[in-house]
């Protein structure tokens, strides 16, 4: 199915280093298929790490969660307040990924 | 779901969820929890006395950025009375140091703050790309970690600051902790939770972002939308570090407050009286802190000048061995 109906519009973005690990591109506009599934932040990590990310997946997921030490704000708030990995993503949403890993 | 409140009541929607106290607050509210607790730790710590210069040893990374915007700030908040100025150190790290100068470049013009930069080529006639030609890429980071160290000092000195401030967070301390105890290095152990500490030379050096979260930090520069560089050294990262603060991130996923928790462990550790530590002396060339005659810097120098770049990472009795083969071959006669 590829009707706008059936996709589910949100954007990623990447910073504090994360971005590094997607060619360097900040921001990305997505649309994930909405076949007889909701989108969780647990199943968005599973799609990003099998269609975005370009290198070293170890240092983006771990488990089936977000490495510690990256942080990351839905609609700039913290996951942490939104049930973390259930977080049930809705049309628009936007998903940071801060990395707190690098630099000094 | 509806969206959490501000823990303070103040009606808006939170944002963060504290990994200290575990509240969750708004961005007004968090900025000034956030500003008030390096503002306590400033004067219960009695880091800073009026008129001093205080020179902010500026990299251009985050924890760097934000004490700069912070201390600039709590200085007009509060009166401090001090004299602020930046002091960046210059490795000569192609395309890398030199993106992250322009982001310090950056918050001099930001925050009004006089920047100073120090090259390591001025320094000790080395710079970092020219080390790595000479030693190749296994053993740099230990010419640039000691030669940082003194070249805050020096550049320090070079400012007359009364004092040197750096942005080392919680996160930072409470793995220099586990470094410690993983080393058995008691000596470091039991000075590496201090707020204040001697430094190299004679210019005391603080850390008003002891008490605080590398999470607040990172989350404090996006809401305040403050810009700073996020690029790891072209060179080797510091590998056992990495492993220090993988573990240390592990353990804050599954309770926040390990990392508090193992810096007070730090701050508790007593070493009983009695134990032998190493005399703290003077570099018989450069009078920096040495615990040698001659201190790792000179050492490390030396062998650059030498040709044997080697020598200061061998342990001394195998130094020694090296620079008498080396005599004996230039002193050889030409048969």
């Amino acid at each position: 199915m590829s009707t706008s109906e059936g996709l589910l519009r949100i954007t990623l973005e990447f910073r504090g280093g994360a971005e590094l690990l997607f060619d360097n591109v900040k921001k990305h506009n997505v649309k994930l298929p909405l076949i007889d599934k909701t989108w969780t932040l647990r199943n968005l990590l599973l799609w990003i790490k099998e269609n975005l990310l370009k290198e070293r997946p170890e240092l983006f997921v771990q488990g089936d969660s977000v490495r510690p030490g990256i942080l990351v704000l839905v609609n700039e708030a913290d996951w942490e307040l939104l049930g973390g990995n259930d977080y049930v993503l809705k049309e628009g949403d936007t998903v940071l990924f801060i990395s707190t890993l690098h630099g000094g | 779901m509806p969206p959490t409140l501000c823990f303070r009541n103040c009606g808006q929607r939170a944002v963060l969820k504290r990994p200290k106290t575990g509240d969750a607050l708004c961005k007004e509210c968090f900025f000034s929890a956030f500003e008030d607790e390096v503002h306590n730790t400033i004067i219960q710590g009695n880091l800073f006395k009026s008129g001093q210069l205080a020179a902010i040893a500026a990299s251009g990374g985050k924890d760097s950025t934000v004490l700069a915007y912070v201390l600039k700030l709590l200085n007009d908040r509060h009166n401090y009375g001090l004299n602020l100025v930046l002091l960046s150190i210059d490795e000569g790290i192609s395309g890398y140091r030199d993106d992250s100068l322009d982001t310090v470049k950056q918050n001099r013009e930001d925050y009004g703050i006089p920047l100073k930069i120090l090259s390591y080529e001025s320094l000790y006639g080395w710079s970092m790309d020219a080390i790595v030609k000479q030693i190749g890429r296994r053993n740099n980071c230990t010419f640039c970690g000691v030669f940082r160290r003194q070249a805050l000092d020096r550049g320090a000195a070079l400012l007359k600051a009364d004092v040197v401030v750096t942005g080392h967070n919680a996160d930072d301390i409470a793995e220099t902790v586990l470094m410690n105890v993983l080393r058995g290095d008691i000596a470091r152990l039991q000075r590496c939770t201090a707020i204040t500490t001697a430094g190299e030379g004679s210019i005391p050096r603080c850390k008003p972002l002891k008490y605080t979260y590398e999470k607040e930090i990172v989350m404090y520069a996006y809401f305040k939308r403050l810009h700073y560089f996020s690029t790891e050294c072209i060179y080797a990262p510091n590998a056992y570090r990495g492993h220090a603060r993988a573990f240390l991130k592990d353990l804050e996923r599954i309770r926040p407050s390990a990392i508090m928790d193992i810096l007070h462990s730090g701050e508790r550790l007593a070493v009983r009286e009695g134990v032998r530590l190493p005399a703290r002396g003077v570099c018989e060339r450069c009078n920096f802190v040495s615990s040698q005659p001659l201190c790792k810097a000179c050492t490390l120098l030396e062998g650059l000048n030498r040709g044997l770049p080697r020598l200061g990472l061998a342990k001394s009795s195998k130094a020694e061995q090296m620079l008498e083969t080396k005599k004996r071959i230039i002193t050889a006669p030409d048969f």
